[in-house]
């Protein structure tokens, strides 16, 4: 069984709620056009086509874009050794989607680890609190709105912060700005 | 006519006897047991057990014992990154440690954040204990911890110490803190 062969498996099963698989480089990815509907998915693709494995749970901030948010899941099968990635997008006024910790319970701190980077909400979760950050920090640090050096926040008696100062960086990046290619060329010629 | 004072140690006269200040030899007995509270928290920690390890043996300078209760302690070594979750943590552990106590802050970013200049990495640990000696490196060798320690025990041995002897720490109420 080809990961392509699991994707049209799994494609054969929901129907239209799958896009076709997009190969790339030998990576198969699906996309999954309502989110609400990840847990039957994964739950199918465990049980049925043994994808027992989650790696990984990450996210996107499409900032700009309609649906602001694409959460991927990366599955992998220990007993087949194919991978798998799904991916669904959330709207920024909904911000959440259901868990799939009652599938892998791996997903668990993946999910706690998106919720306290990123905003976005699971539904069904145990125990949803930040993992990274501490409790009571008021903000989403990897929006691609909130800025690298940080905010200054206080909680008494458990943690502050103040923003680190940038001052344009070498390794300071600003979201449609120039790359760290273009801003600082390797070779330089008369002409730059 | 030349005159000669003999200034000189007659070793049979003096044999065993050393003359110094009370000050000299208190600050000497405590410049070489200087005990570490190694608050190793990334990769200068490593370097940290290196530098405690047979080759670089920090035991030659009286610090081999680590020990991990701030109470037993006299230096705090800062090595590795403090992020901001952490900081809290660490000014607590230097307030439990006795009077008088050093801190040496190991490696870039314990100095001021290093390559971290993030929302999550508190950018020196000067922002929560006073330091005495920084070291420079990512990680610094084994060798530049202990020019720090080095560097620390020569300070040591110039503070005035009958002077403040009687006087009691910043840590007892009433005295305002050390930073």
């Amino acid at each position: 069984m080809t990961a392509l062969e699991l994707a049209n498996q799994l494609r054969a099963k929901f129907g239209d709620l799958l896009s076709p698989p997009v190969e790339f480089r030998g990576e198969v990815s699906l996309k999954l056009a309502d989110p609400e509907r990840i847990a039957q998915v994964c739950a199918f693709a465990k049980k049925e086509l043994n994808f027992n494995l989650l790696l990984d749970i990450t996210s996107l901030d499409n900032y700009g874009e309609d649906p602001r948010w694409t959460i991927v899941y990366h599955l992998y099968g220990i007993g087949h050794n194919q991978y798998l990635r799904l991916k669904t997008s959330v709207s920024e006024e909904k911000s959440e989607l259901p868990t799939v910790t009652g599938v892998w319970r791996a997903a668990d701190w993946h999910e706690r680890e998106i919720y306290d980077l990123m905003g976005i909400r699971f539904r069904g979760h145990p125990d949803l609190r930040r993992i990274i950050m501490w409790e009571g920090y008021p903000y989403f640090p990897l929006r691609k709105d909130f800025p690298l050096g940080g905010k200054p926040t206080e909680v008494p008696d458990v943690a502050f912060s103040k923003p680190a100062p940038l001052e344009g960086g070498p390794f300071v990046t600003t979201p449609g700005g120039k790359d760290a290619i273009e801003r600082e060329p390797r070779v330089r010629t008369p002409e730059n | 006519m030349k005159q000669t004072a003999e200034i000189g140690y007659d070793s049979r006269v003096e044999a065993d006897v050393v003359v110094t200040k009370l000050e000299a030899a208190l600050n000497w007995c405590r410049k070489y047991s200087l005990w570490p509270m190694p608050m190793g928290l990334a990769c200068c920690g490593i370097e940290l057990m290196g530098t405690g390890a047979s080759r670089y043996d920090i035991s030659r300078f009286g610090a081999e014992v680590m020990r991990f209760s701030p109470r037993q302690s006299d230096v705090m070594i800062v090595a590795g990154t403090v992020t901001y979750k952490m900081a809290l943590v660490v000014k607590r552990i230097y307030d439990q440690m006795a009077e008088p106590k050093w801190v040496i802050a190991m490696g870039a970013c314990a100095s001021t954040g290093g390559m971290y200049r993030s929302y999550a990495v508190l950018q020196g640990v000067d922002n929560i204990v006073p330091v005495d000696i920084y070291v420079a490196g990512c990680p610094p060798r084994p060798e530049a911890l202990l020019d720090a320690l080095i560097k620390l025990q020569g300070k040591l041995m110039r503070e005035p110490l009958l002077a403040t002897l009687k006087k009691p720490g910043p840590a007892l109420p009433g005295q305002k803190p050390p930073i």
